[in-house]
C-alpha cells in the first residue's frame, strides 16, 4: 500500500512539472513549480525526513512562489508566442 | 525498486529541457528550480532504508533502526543556498527588464551594447 502512495505522489510530481515547464502563463508555471516543491515535501515525509519536508513546505512552496510572483508583478505575466515562422524568424 | 529515484532523475531531465530550450528568463529560472527539487530528492532517496524511521533520538529508537542523517543535513543546507541563489537571480531578471523592457534572451543579446 505504501508502495502505491510512493508512486502516486511521483506522478504528480513529474505532472506537475511538465506542467510547469510547459505552459505560457507564467504565474500557472509558478503554481506548477509550487505543486512540485509540495509533492516533494510529501515524499520528503514518506523518506523520514521530516525536518527536510517542514523546510521545503516553508521555503520551496510558500516563499519562493512569492518571490517569483512578486518578480512577476515587476515584469510581464505571459511568455511572448513566436513560434510558427522558422529560424530565420528569430535573428 | 524506489520510485522516488525515477521521479528525481525525471525532475532532473525536465528542468534541464527547460533551461536548454526556453527563451524566457523567468521560464529558465522555473527550470532551474525544478532541477534542484530533483536533485534534493534524489541525495535524500540514497540515504533512505526501507523499514527504518526519521533519524531522531527516542524511545525505542537507536542509530540502527534510523535512516542516514547526512543526506538529509546536506539537503538542508542546499534548499536554503537554492532559494537565496533564485532570490539574487530575480533581482537579476528585474533590472533585466527595466533596462531592456523585454524578457527574451535571444532579444537581450541582440539589444546588448
Amino acid at each position: 500500500m505504501n508502495d502505491w502512495v510512493a508512486i502516486f505522489i511521483t506522478a504528480l510530481m513529474v505532472i506537475s512539472a511538465i506542467f510547469a515547464v510547459e505552459w505560457r502563463d507564467l504565474l500557472a508555471a509558478v503554481i506548477g513549480m509550487a505543486a512540485v516543491s509540495l509533492f516533494a515535501s510529501i515524499a520528503f515525509f514518506f523518506l523520514q525526513a521530516p525536518d527536510v519536508a517542514m523546510v521545503e513546505a516553508a521555503i520551496g512552496a510558500a516563499l519562493s512562489a512569492a518571490v517569483f510572483i512578486f518578480a512577476i508583478k515587476r515584469t510581464e505575466r505571459y511568455e511572448s508566442e513566436e513560434e510558427g515562422t522558422g529560424w530565420w524568424a528569430r535573428w | 525498486m524506489n520510485p522516488y529515484y525515477f521521479a528525481s532523475i525525471a525532475l532532473i531531465l525536465i528542468g534541464l529541457y527547460a533551461v536548454l530550450t526556453k527563451r524566457n528568463v523567468l521560464k529558465i529560472l522555473v527550470g532551474l528550480s525544478i532541477m534542484e527539487t530533483g536533485v534534493n530528492l534524489l541525495l535524500i532517496s540514497v540515504g533512505y532504508v526501507s523499514g527504518r524511521s526519521a533519524p531522531i533520538l527516542s524511545e525505542g529508537i537507536t542509530p540502527d533502526r534510523a535512516v542516514d542523517p547526512i543526506p538529509q543535513a546536506l539537503v538542508l543546507t542546499a534548499i536554503v543556498i537554492g532559494v537565496a541563489t533564485t532570490a539574487m537571480a530575480l533581482s537579476v531578471v528585474i533590472n533585466l527588464y527595466e533596462r531592456y523592457k523585454t524578457l527574451n534572451v535571444e532579444e537581450i543579446r541582440r539589444l546588448r551594447g
